[in-house]
């Protein structure tokens, strides 16, 4: 059953060194807060696990929090690439990563055989591609039935799935609307899992398309533009700003270092980093 | 070059050139499976022109997406607030996309070879790249199963490859009916468009230059191309953007960088 902590407490009690942690949000729905308090709490040697690692995974990576990453496309939207990423696979910086590669379609069917209690999920993609050759997590198949060669990936497991969401009712039922992801997949894929939300409401809002009922989430934050620099549907915006002064701002190692310490180490929690950012426009 | 000048506003750009000409590609009612980047500037021109039925897919789940902007990003906003739905990934992928749902997978790459195939992945070893590109994405997916799929990218020696240092999309594959032996539902590339011009494959799968856009010349195409590049022999020149249509993508486009 879910219990509400502070996000300190939830990831405290749920995130540990060397865990395999996913952290979901299909451009909408980033759990920012939750990644930020990651990296305050100095976890490492964690294999992260994500569709889109965008500028959240470039944070905990240029941060020294990941061994592993798990992933289908890295780059930061519309804008360009990761520096940190780029740089921890290009130079060992500032540890070396290792990567296990799909496609979008590969990791949406491990989190849907994850979330299904299945070994493995099934569908037609990779054939052709050199990528089988360079992930061992990706094997041919053949159907039973019909003879068909398939393409066989494993479920994806992970220790912990955090998401975030924009509704939260008294008794912990989540509520989310607009773009979906693989949030609901992530939280059932995994063994323990927090949701940060932006409120607490005494009956979930009509327009939520998907429920995590309180007893499948082990602890729930309320964290207020949690997901900011994306977004929450009816809730604001995407800060498209953001994600085109962090090309400048991560290109650099030590502007990134600097960055990570007045926005994460330096403050107390995320609504500190988002007073900064509010007061100030990113150094360009 | 030459710039083509149209009534009231400047000379249309290289990239803009790119667009319209991508966008004309598109029929409407057409079902896209679009890619972020110029593949989405091109579909939402072609929705705001000639083919204002067209369906876009995004791979956030957005189907029908209806944008008055191209986004910044595939999940952005106003996609799913103008969608006429709106799925989880894993619906996507396999009840629309594997399933046979889509016409056009509309991509951007880094590399092509001279059969279509795309590099996404890295530029040099696998192990030890030069350069880390983004991934695979939705790509190799959308170019197996879409019914057919469209391809944007400027085309230089660095960009059109002899042999790409990874293959993360497959287009025909090795040639002849390589793609077909390979289980594909989709019938791979048609047709790339690129900064000089317009390349369609032949009966073998090889692209080969069937159009120039206006000014460029076939040394230039040929010198931007790390293979012998075919050029077809009615070698055609691609309509100047209209004004109509610059108009329509220069109000798509006014304040997004």
């Amino acid at each position: 059953m879910a219990t509400f902590q502070s996000l300190a407490d939830a990831v405290a009690s749920n995130v540990f060194d060397g865990d395999v942690v996913a952290m979901e949000g299909f451009t909408h729905l980033i759990p920012y807060a939750a990644g930020h308090e990651v990296i305050r709490q100095r976890r490492s040697d964690l294999t992260l696990v994500r569709m889109t690692p965008d500028v959240l995974y470039d944070q905990m990576i240029g941060a020294g929090c990941a061994r592993k990453l798990v992933f289908s496309w890295g780059g930061n939207p519309g804008v360009g690439s990761l520096h940190r990423f780029r740089e921890a696979v290009e130079q060992g910086w500032p540890r070396p990563l290792q990567i296990e590669e799909h496609s979008h379609a590969g990791m949406a069917a491990r989190y849907v055989a994850g979330a299904s209690g299945l070994p493995f999920g099934v569908l037609r993609g990779y054939v052709g591609t050199d990528l089988p050759e360079h992930t061992a997590t990706i094997a041919s198949i053949t159907c039973p039935f019909t003879g068909e060669q398939l393409t066989a990936v494993p479920a994806l497991a992970p220790d912990v799935g955090i998401i975030h969401a924009q509704q939260v009712d008294r008794c912990g039922n989540v509520g989310i609307w607009g773009i979906q992801g693989v949030q609901k997949e992530a939280v059932l894929a995994a063994k323990r899992s927090i949701v940060t939300v932006e409120e607490v409401v005494d009956e979930l809002d009509p327009r939520v398309r998907v429920v995590l009922p309180a007893w499948v989430v082990s602890s729930i934050a309320i964290v207020p533009r949690g997901a900011h620099p994306s977004y929450a549907h009816g809730y604001y915006e995407r800060d498209n700003d953001f994600y085109q002064a962090w090309e400048a701002v991560s290109r650099d190692r030590a502007a990134f270092a600097s960055w990570v310490d007045e926005h994460i180490h330096d403050t107390g929690g995320f609504a500190e980093h988002l007073a900064l950012v509010d007061r100030q426009v990113l150094p360009a | 070059m030459t710039m083509q000048l149209v009534e009231e506003g400047p000379a249309a750009t290289t990239d803009e050139i790119m667009t319209v000409v991508a966008a004309r590609e598109l029929r409407d009612g057409v079902v896209c499976f679009v890619g972020i980047g110029m593949p989405s500037t091109a579909a939402n021109l072609a929705r705001h022109t000639h083919a204002p039925a067209a369906v876009l897919i995004y791979e956030s789940g957005t189907i029908g997406a209806k944008p008055t902007r191209p986004p910044l990003s595939i999940g952005d906003g106003e996609l799913a607030q103008t969608a006429d739905a709106v799925v989880s990934v894993p619906e996507i992928f396999s009840y629309w996309l594997q399933a046979g749902r889509v016409d056009v997978g509309f991509l951007g790459a880094a590399q092509v070879d001279r059969f279509g195939n795309i590099n996404t992945t890295v530029v040099g070893d696998y192990a030890h790249p030069k350069v880390r590109l983004p991934g695979a994405g939705g790509a190799p997916e959308i170019a197996a199963s879409a019914g057919q799929t469209f391809i944007m990218l400027r085309q230089s020696p660095r960009t059109f490859v002899e042999r790409l240092d990874f293959r993360t999309s497959v287009g025909h594959a090795e040639g002849q009916d390589s793609r077909s032996r390979l289980g594909m539902t989709g019938a791979g590339p048609q047709v790339v468009i690129t900064d000089i011009g317009v390349l369609r494959p032949d009966g073998s799968g090889e692209l080969v230059l069937t159009a120039l856009h206006p000014g460029r010349t076939v040394q230039e195409a040929v010198a931007a191309t790390g293979w012998p590049l075919v050029v077809h022999q009615a070698l055609q020149v691609t309509a100047s953007p209209t004004a109509e249509e610059l108009r329509v993508l220069r109000a798509l486009t006014a304040g997004v960088s």
